[in-house]
């Protein structure tokens, strides 16, 4: 559409956006070093590691660090076995049932995360559950099953009918043929899933904050102290999680490039 | 026996998911249809009444910040559009190899909780902040400026947290434009522009749709960055919603309000499909 100089400009422009996206960042990580006095930790007073140190200083976030990784491993776990079934069912099998279950899964994706965290109160309120780390499992669990759903349909699909045709043939029962043929080749799938899922968990805010009752998941936490200002150890766990996340995700990609 | 096993393997596949979408999606969403058509309040409990009172009542009272939420949401899609189009262009047909390099960028957010992501934002636009502080103190803003407790901190959020889901299906739908195509049109004699205007930019269009319906949908209901980066004047629905079931207790109300923010944002969506063309969007997605 444009010229050489058009282009020039789109690629700047492009790089332009990125450091937009990627300077909250920086200020993020940088903070986590911050030698601040005051209460406030929004002006810089110089460089320490006081605060990876420190880090579990606070028992409160700590605590509430502890329940978001366990909300997440545990809905993490549930989602990936759930899903993974319904995407299988969804993408090998023609059954009674399968447009109201396509429609369930983009309707829970495209409902806000608003209206699913009041509904989902609703129904404890009515039903006078007790509100803990169940109910934020039970939560997690739903708002990232489609995800799973999805991911593993996509990969069932592309999936060559007659390997799974083949090994019957061989004489291997259903759930030989399951675990040594259609799993392995559907895994990368599952754990795309199992990784969004994760990610969902362990970053919501907004579902969580009706269905929490008095437990505090590290986003809660965070929100509860915008206010009254932000310690320094909230910067240095979210720098912790942003290097282990990325870690995990070049390590990924290196891996598939040298298999491909 | 294997027939029957064969047969029933989907259904056994497919119930646990049922199940759970049918116990806390499906029922949930009927218990707070419920909840709006009840009267009464938490300590003396509240009665089926079917009377729809809460809704005129819970409008009446919060149609400003009902209005405010779409009109901040519209907003911060138009300029995501705009933002994003160039950007997944590029990407698509000029970055060659380090496609997936860029795309790793720009998915570089998310690997930050969104809630630390907008604080980090507010840190960024504080009044003494490092942007704006030391331009204070050099004397080249006035003392009393700030950018925090403005609309413009609030859609800025907005646009900043929700933007790579914007980029990322108008990234797609480009990226699957077969460049033959648009060497047919320069043959034809087509100029770069209408080249661009009638071929690359109808076969995006089912991008622009996905990405438009993944950023306003939950631009308009998000509560968090009015909460960070906003005052008491930018109040959104979903900080309603959230005072009214958490602070006030006040379940009919707030389920009343839940139940118009979804309804309006499904008109929203219906509308906005048939004004692009359901059939052409669906048409051209299916090629």
């Amino acid at each position: 559409m444009t010229g050489k100089l058009g282009d020039r400009l789109l690629h700047g422009y492009t790089w332009l956006i990125i450091a937009w996206l990627t300077a909250p960042i920086i200020v993020m990580i940088m903070f986590g070093f911050n030698d601040k006095q005051s209460k406030s930790n929004t002006s810089w007073q110089g460089f320490t590691f006081r605060w990876y140190g420190e880090l579990f200083a606070d028992s409160s976030l700590t605590g509430a660090l502890v329940n978001s990784l366990q909300v997440a491993v545990v809905s993490t776990v549930l989602t990936t076995v759930i899903g993974t079934a319904l995407g299988l069912a969804l993408g090998r099998h023609r059954f009674r049932g399968r447009g109201v279950s396509n429609f369930l899964v983009f309707a829970a994706i495209s409902t806000p995360e608003l209206v699913m965290g009041a509904s989902l109160l609703s129904l404890f309120v009515s039903g006078n559950t007790p509100r803990g780390l169940a109910t934020i499992t039970i939560a997690h669990v739903l708002f990232s099953l489609s995800f799973v759903v999805v991911t593993v349909r996509a990969r069932v699909v592309g999936l060559d009918p007659s390997l799974e045709e083949a090994a019957r043939d061989l004489g291997a029962g259903t759930w030989t043929t399951f675990r040594l043929v259609t799993l392995p080749a559907i895994m990368p799938g599952v754990l795309a899933g199992a990784l969004l899922a994760f990610a969902l968990s362990i970053d919501d805010y907004v579902v969580t904050s009706f269905v929490n009752g008095n437990q505090l998941t590290f986003p809660l936490w965070i929100m509860g102290s915008v206010k009254v200002g932000i310690p320094p150890q909230v910067n240095v766990m979210g720098t912790l999680i942003f290097g282990i996340g990325v870690a995990i995700a070049i390590a990924n990609a290196v891996a598939s490039r040298r298999r491909a | 026996m294997r027939r029957v096993r064969a047969t029933a393997a989907p259904y056994l596949l497919a119930l646990p998911a049922w199940i759970w979408f049918g116990v806390f999606f499906v029922v949930p969403i009927a218990a707070m249809a419920s909840v709006s058509l009840t009267t009464g309040n938490i300590l003396e409990g509240f009665q089926q009444t079917f009377s729809v009172s809460n809704y005129a009542a819970a409008i009446g009272q919060y149609h400003t910040q009902m209005i405010r939420s779409l009109v901040y949401g519209g907003v911060a899609t138009v300029i995501m559009l705009l933002l994003a189009y160039p950007m997944a262009y590029w990407i698509a047909f000029k970055g060659g190899r380090r496609k997936s390099m860029y795309l790793f960028l720009l998915l570089l957010p998310f690997f930050v909780s969104f809630v630390l992501r907008t604080i980090s934002w507010g840190f960024l636009l504080a009044d003494d902040g490092i942007l704006f502080g030391p331009l204070k103190s050099a004397g080249l803003l006035p003392q009393g400026f700030h950018v925090l407790a403005t609309e413009f901190a609030v859609i800025g959020g907005l646009v900043y947290n929700f933007l790579p889901f914007m980029v990322l299906p108008i990234y797609v739908a480009l990226e699957r434009v077969d460049p033959r195509v648009i060497e047919a049109a320069y043959d034809l004699y087509a100029s770069r522009w209408a080249a661009f205007r009638r071929v690359v930019l109808p076969l995006s269009l089912p991008g622009v749709f996905a990405g438009v319906l993944m950023t306003f949908v939950p631009a308009t209901a998000d509560p968090v960055n009015a909460r960070v980066l906003g005052g008491t004047g930018t109040t959104m629905i979903g900080n309603i919603i959230q005072t009214e079931y958490m602070t006030n207790n006040d379940y009919p109300t707030a389920s009343a309000l839940s139940f118009t923010l979804m309804a309006v944002l499904l008109v929203g969506i219906f509308v906005y499909a048939r004004s692009l063309g359901t059939e052409n969007v669906l048409e051209a997605a299916a090629r």
